[in-house]
């Protein structure tokens, strides 16, 4: 059947060649030597092609030769091929085979003569006979040097275009050429593959001069404004082409101005004019530099707290009271979620929550409550909730379970969706069984597990059938389990060739069923059984399995591709992984439209960020260095091996290492310790004599408290961390709500 | 029982010696736990010992619980505040405003259940304490008055001896944990020349006819005087009231146990001339003088001892006969002495060494910080007679008070006799900010009896967990590893309530301009009631607690925080109250505590060698935070996240903009950046 296809795809290939080729025998000329020199025109450029009359019709180059007629034909340049045959002799037939070129004339004039393998493509071709033709209009310069001759002989006389290519003969060379031809006779072409010379070349010239001026700026405005010169060619900013002066202010938000100044005076005037508002703040946000500590850092703080003004429709749960917490919860099964107002995690999650509530509006039996612990903490200490958030469900006859998966929306919706059935389900006939295998029996269950568990049991196996029942229970909510213990238990057995006791796994997504023996039969064990068997053998890694696949403390080879996974580079790993290569890896790929936040890894592993697909291979756990798999590189079976079996010789170069920086505190905290301290020693050099008579004390009393105003002070601007960072008015307005408290 | 298993090992002549013996030894009935009166603080304990199931039993001389408030305060008005609307359903808080409820799992059991008054009538207190010791059916022996308490020593006792009790009917109850809580009953009395002229706020008649167009001298200065004088404020001709000490306004002194403003009539019409007045002298000094007509008048002791014991008191020398502008010049009508309460020592054999012997030891029983008795090991003090330890700073005299460290003592002694640790929750790091944000905003324990039990925090090695553990009398910290079972190898913070250190006292204006502090920087410098956390690196020892700086409630600490004070007492402000103790914790444990989204988890995960305690103990054990739409909005708007939905390009170009902070390298990212406190305390 294989090769039956092979041969068949040979057959289309060579109809396709066929037709692809029909057209080269007309556009490119073949002549014969005799011929081909009796065709040139003085003045008229034309490429020739000498080749043996006995090499193949057919070569990469002539098909790039053939495809670079009409451009050239449109410059007014002939292309042929010329094939030496014994009795026509010409020097230009080189001896052997290999050494065949190309040939330029202009006239009967050789201009250039090309080894095949500079011409490597149309453009490359159309880019040489160009640069060939147009030796004068365009100069090809190496050094400063160079330049600056060019520069001085042209001064006043013409405009020069400077133009840097990164390699002659790629697709910009020919462009630079195409551009050259037309206007090479208006402007000077100066070209460059010297990236050194490209660098130097944008400021050197003004360079001087320019930090002159800015020296002379920097001194005018000394304490006022710092000065800085930048390269605007290193800078990939977009700067407005006139501006030559960048203005940012100091405070926070104010965007930067970009102007156009001509004088050292009109810089200084616009910076003290513009300074005059700021000079004001000057004293409240003089200490402003680096982060301040009363600013918030925490992501779920910060982004629960910008969201505090939108309204959830809380409604759609149920909010539970001490009065009502019981009668609820033992009326109707229900999930309750403990939590406290002020805590934002808690806040975080009640959105998912509510998420959920939205999805399953009018479809679930299970009712969706909440209490908020800050008001009945009593409730959530007796029901054993001392941290928050917590998700806990009660169902008739049964003890609450605490929810344990991700805090969000998804994996609690599925929670509640695969708590509608029992654990284990209780199966009891074969067909029932074969319709619980093949997905059929909880069709609308199975999108939220993607295994289903079956236990086989012959009847009299008590104990493992309550081992199973108990993994069963664990699981439940996350995987759906079932139990089948009937007598007929041996014709599942043999069918699935499973020694009883077993287990069988139905992966639904593959429409696989496998079946595991189960030697040991302690609930944990089968826990971790079942646990195991829901790893992929290359699945793709998200932000919610990366916890499933990361305790495995393998390091993590990461396919990362933009969408879906080239289905050649997951065979190619399969493959691997079936020949045991990847068996001390965790192989799994990234979809950076399903996963954005992986860019940010890959900014993390790479500077520059070559194209995708990456294959990366991460030693989490023991050292944190990165190995890339070479991006030039096609990602097949034999490179992969040669590259894994390099990395465990030890001869690949890590391309990072992970920071093993500790978490530490992010900003320091106020130390108030030893601002008591500095307030008690200053407080100590005036001690209030103790006897006073009576008219003292008052003078007295109100002494302390300037006394006390003066402490508040001295110590406040020297201790001071940091300035309270809440703009002023809020101070002000402080200031006027404390008459509040004399009310 | 006990007798009859060890029969056959003793063999038949020792079976018949006890058999023989044990009517003539009338062993008298044992108990674990004996509780000495049914008041607030006895059948608090009650409560507690009944709930652990405990062997024990309550003695109580009158028919009924409370015994005390069916006659006072005599003019039937509590002080102690009933708030029964609070605006919150915390129950835990709502504590904080109910002044007199005892502490029990029934919340029938509640104070404002029994009174719709503010300050409630002293009837309803009784028919609560009998509520509360019948529907919880406390075992209290009513009508059983302890005469006389011995010790007896035995090595097999817990405490190597037992509490003999004798009541009045010469049955003797054996003890081996005494829990004494029986108020201050005995009025005191200062000894002066006349002071039998004085009637006492005991008997004296509550009728304000009584007083119609009298002249009235009170004795004393504290509340019972203020509200005698209130009583009778509206018919006398004038109410002069003398004590040693200048008056102190519990406003003024944040002490519930001094003047409160609704007994404080008098010092208006006192300071608006209305012919009341106070005036201060030391009692000791003076004598009472009674005329012939029965008036009395102030004179100096100083004067009686000058003249001949035959002498009528009319002729004795008056100060204004030296000094005709004497105050007191006045003869008066009626002298009433308020001078307080003392402890009744006269029921305890000396042998158990209550008494100090000092003036103040007149009034108390001498005690440690855990209530149990300097003189006498398995003796504790509850209640009102156990408020030596906090006296003029803190509510342990009084019922909102005590009912935290009768449970105190409780937690106490059921590690010591019974192997139960001091209770405690155990939680990841993680929730540290958290289980301390709730604490200070709902418990009552804290904020009653604030600068004597305090939360304490024991870390776990490497602070990735840490053990909670409430109220605990902090006097005692260090010696907290025995008394509570618990370990404090690790490090531990202290949760206590304080007021501004300067801010308290009588001669204090508790009114002046910056009274209230607002910024989380001044917060050290917070006046009104606010938790303060104390960071130790290590348990201190007796000598730190004992010679700790003065005013200080504990020993200098590693660090110190302040959470600001606030005017609503609500400590829940992300910024103001929540981040600057997330820093100080931070700093102290020298790690990063904040909480982060599932994403930025992942990933760390995949960028880093080390995850922050939130991503470890959340995400990575499959707990972690998933965000929303709208919240993942927030993140990318307050640059706390690089929004990677956008194309890769873009990213690059932003993130070389000069001066433009890559989002996530800064603010996410661990940095050297902060200094931790703990390393900055090394070179201290």
């Amino acid at each position: 059947m294989f090769s039956g296809f092979d041969v068949f795809r040979v057959g289309i290939s060579f109809v396709i060649m066929c037709i692809f080729y029909m057209p080269t025998v007309n556009s490119l000329p073949e002549l014969s030597p005799q011929k081909y020199f009796s065709t040139l025109q003085p003045g008229k450029a034309s490429l020739a092609y000498f080749c043996q009359a006995d090499s193949p019709r057919t070569s990469v180059f002539l098909e790039e030769l053939n495809e670079a007629v009409r451009p050239l034909q449109d410059y007014g340049i002939s292309v042929a091929k010329v094939n030496c045959v014994k009795e026509e002799i010409s020097r230009y037939c080189g001896k052997e085979k290999d050494l065949m070129k190309a040939y330029l004339f202009k006239g009967n004039i050789l201009l250039r003569e090309f080894p095949t393998d500079t011409l490597f493509d149309v453009n490359a071709i159309v880019a040489h006979v160009l640069f060939a033709l147009l030796f004068n209009e365009v100069k090809y310069i190496t050094n400063l040097e160079d330049l600056q001759n060019i520069e001085n002989a042209l001064k006043g006389k013409a405009n020069i275009i400077f133009s840097y290519v990164r390699a002659i003969g790629i697709p910009e060379h020919r462009a630079v050429m195409e551009a050259a031809f037309v206007y090479g006779t208006t402007y000077q072409f100066v070209l460059t593959t010297e990236i050194a010379l490209l660098e130097s070349i944008g400021q050197q010239a003004t360079y001087e001069a320019d930090r002159r001026t800015a020296e002379w700026v920097a001194w005018r405005l000394l304490g006022k404004a710092g000065v800085l010169l930048l390269l605007r060619d290193s800078l990939e900013v977009n700067i407005p082409q006139d501006a030559n002066v960048v203005f940012k202010r100091a405070e926070k938000g104010v965007p930067v101005e970009f102007l156009v100044l001509h004088d050292v005076d009109l810089i200084i005037s616009h910076v003290e004019n513009n300074m005059h508002i700021e000079e004001i703040q000057e004293d409240e946000d003089n200490d402003m530099e680096g982060p301040d500590i009363d600013v918030q850092d925490d992501e779920v703080a910060e982004t629960v707290f910008r969201d505090r003004k939108r309204k959830l429709p809380l409604e759609l749960t149920v909010e539970l009271t001490e009065e009502t917490f019981n009668a609820t919860v033992m009326a109707s099964d229900s999930i309750v979620l403990f939590y406290a107002g002020w805590q934002a995690v808690s806040m975080a999650f009640l959105q998912s929550y509510i998420d959920v509530a939205v999805k399953l509006k009018g479809t679930s039996a299970m009712l969706l409550t909440r209490i908020n612990c800050a008001d009945w903490s009593d409730v959530c200490t007796k029901q054993n909730v001392t941290e928050f958030p917590i998700v806990k469900m009660y169902k008739k006859g049964e003890n609450p379970v605490s929810y344990a998966g991700m805090l969000g929306t998804e994996d609690l919706l599925k929670f509640i969706q695969l708590n509608r059935i029992s654990y284990p389900v209780n199966i009891t006939s074969i067909q029932e069984a074969e319709e619980y295998l093949s997905g059929e029996l909880y069709k609308d269950l199975i999108s939220y597990s993607s295994v289903s568990v079956l236990g086989l049991f012959s009847p009299t196996m008590k104990t493992a059938k309550e081992d199973f029942s108990e993994a069963g229970n664990y699981l439940k909510g996350y995987v759906i389990t079932g139990i089948y213990s009937e007598e007929d238990v041996l014709l599942l057995s043999t069918k699935y060739v499973a020694s009883l006791p077993a287990l069988l796994l139905a992966r639904h997504t593959e429409g696989k069923i496998e079946s595991v023996p189960l030697a040991s039969t302690h609930a944990q064990d089968i826990v971790q059984i079942i646990t195991d068997a829901l790893l992929e053998m290359f699945p793709e890694i998200t932000v919610e399995n990366l916890p499933s696949y990361f305790r495995l403390q393998k390091p993590l080879l990461i396919l990362f591709s933009d969408g879906s996974v080239n289905p050649q580079y997951k065979k190619a790993i399969l493959t691997l992984v079936k020949q045991k290569y990847l068996d001390s890896f965790t192989p799994c790929w990234l979809n950076l439209k399903n996963t954005p936040v992986g860019r940010g890894i890959l900014r993390a592993y790479f500077d520059p960020l070559p194209p995708l697909p990456l294959l990366v291979l991460v030693n989490l756990h023991s050292g944190g260095q990165v190995f890339a798999f070479p991006s030039d590189q096609a990602i097949i079976e034999e490179n992969l091996v040669l590259w894994l079996k390099k990395l465990e010789a030890g001869l690949e170069n890590h391309i990072t290492i992970l920071p093993a920086q500790e978490w530490k505190p992010p900003l320091p905290a106020y130390d108030f310790l030893s601002m008591i301290d500095a307030a008690t020693s200053q407080h100590g050099t005036r001690k209030v004599p103790k006897c006073m008579k009576e008219t003292d004390v008052q003078e007295n009393d109100k002494e302390q408290h300037e006394d006390r105003l003066a402490v508040r002070k001295e110590p406040i601007e020297t201790l001071r961390i940091k300035h309270w960072n809440r703009s002023n008015w809020f101070k002000e307005a402080e200031k006027s709500f404390r008459h509040d408290k004399e009310l | 029982m006990g007798l009859s298993a060890a029969a056959p090992l003793w063999g038949p002549p020792g079976l018949l010696l006890a058999i023989a013996l044990h009517p003539a030894l009338s062993v008298p009935p044992r108990r674990d736990y004996c509780v000495l009166g049914a008041g607030p603080a006895g059948l608090q304990m009650a409560y507690f010992l009944q709930r652990a199931g405990r062997d024990y039993a309550v003695f109580e001389r009158a028919p009924r619980p409370g015994s005390f408030f069916t006659r006072y305060p005599r003019h039937r008005k509590l002080i102690s505040i009933n708030k029964r609307y609070t605006g919150k359903a915390n129950a835990e808080f709502n504590l904080r405003h109910d002044w007199n409820s005892l502490l029990s799992h029934d919340p029938r059991l509640l104070f404002r259940h029994y009174s719709r008054a503010y300050f409630p009538d002293a009837r309803d207190m009784v028919r609560y304490l009998g509520d509360f010791a019948d529907t919880l059916g406390l075992r209290v022996q009513y009508n059983t008055t302890i005469a006389h308490v011995t010790l007896d020593k035995d090595r097999q006792a817990w405490n190597g001896h037992y509490f003999i009790l004798t009541d009045q009917k010469g049955q003797v109850h054996q003890c081996s944990v005494l829990l004494v809580a029986t108020g201050l009953s005995v009025p005191n009395q200062v000894d002066f020349p006349g002071s039998e002229y004085a009637e006492g706020y005991e008997s004296v008649s509550v009728n304000p006819e009584d007083f119609i167009g009298q002249n009235v001298l009170i004795l004393g200065r504290g509340n019972s005087a203020f509200e005698t004088a209130e009583n009778i404020l509206g018919v006398t001709n004038f109410i002069h009231m003398l004590s040693r000490s200048r008056v102190r306004l519990s406003w003024a002194t944040h002490y519930v146990g001094d003047l409160r403003a609704i007994n404080n009539g008098l010092l208006d019409t006192y300071q608006l001339k209305s012919l009341d007045g106070l005036l201060e002298s030391d009692l000791t000094d003076l004598a009472i003088l009674k005329d012939s007509k029965g008036k009395f008048h102030v004179t100096l002791k100083f004067f009686l001892e000058e003249a001949s014991t035959n002498q009528s008191a009319d002729s004795i020398t008056l100060p204004q006969d030296d000094n005709d502008n004497f105050a007191m010049r006045v003869p008066y009508d009626r002298v009433i002495r308020c001078l307080g309460w003392n402890f009744d020592f006269s029921i305890f054999n000396k042998s158990l060494r209550l008494n100090s012997g000092n003036a103040f030891g007149k009034k108390y029983p001498l005690i440690r910080a855990s209530y149990e008795s300097k003189g006498s090991r398995g003796l504790f003090i509850l209640g009102t007679a156990s408020h030596s330890v906090d006296y003029r700073k803190s509510a342990g005299g009084f019922i909102h008070g005590f009912r935290y460290t009768v449970r105190a003592v409780h937690r106490l002694l059921e590690h010591r006799h019974h192997s139960i640790t001091w209770p405690a929750t155990k939680l990841p790091i993680t929730q540290l900010t958290s289980s301390i944000v709730r604490r200070v905003n709902e418990a009552s324990g804290l904020y009653q009896m604030f600068g004597v039990l305090a939360d304490v925090i024991l870390l776990k090695e490497n602070s990735t967990a840490f053990e909670y553990l409430e109220e605990f009398p902090i006097q005692m910290l260090a010696q907290l590893e025995t008394l509570t079972g618990r370990k404090a190898k690790h490090g531990l913070f202290v949760i206590n309530m304080e007021y501004g250190r300067n801010f308290s006292g009588p001669d204090k204006d508790v009114f002046f301009d910056d009274r209230s502090v607002g910024h989380t920087e001044d917060a050290w410098q917070s006046n009104f009631l606010h938790p303060v956390i104390y960071y130790y690196r290590h348990l201190p020892t007796e000598q730190e607690v004992r010679f700790r700086p003065a005013h200080w409630p504990l020993p200098r600490p590693t660090a110190i925080h302040h959470i600001v004070e606030d005017f609503l007492t609500d400590w829940t402000a992300p910024i103001g109250h929540i981040l600057p103790l997330r820093r100080f914790l931070e700093n102290c444990l020298d790690t990063d505590l904040r909480s982060f989204y599932a994403e930025s988890c992942f990933l760390f995960a995949l960028t880093r060698q080390k995850l922050p305690p939130f991503c470890q103990q959340g995400y990575l054990r499959m707990q972690g935070l998933v965000s929303t739409e709208s919240l993942r909005q927030h993140r990318v708007e307050s640059r706390l996240l690089r929004d990677y939905a956008l194309t890769g390009r873009r990213l690059e170009d932003s993130s070389q903009q000069p001066g433009d902070q890559e989002p996530l390298g800064s603010p996410l990212v661990p940095g050297p950046l902060a200094q931790s406190l703990d390393s900055n305390k090394e070179e201290l």
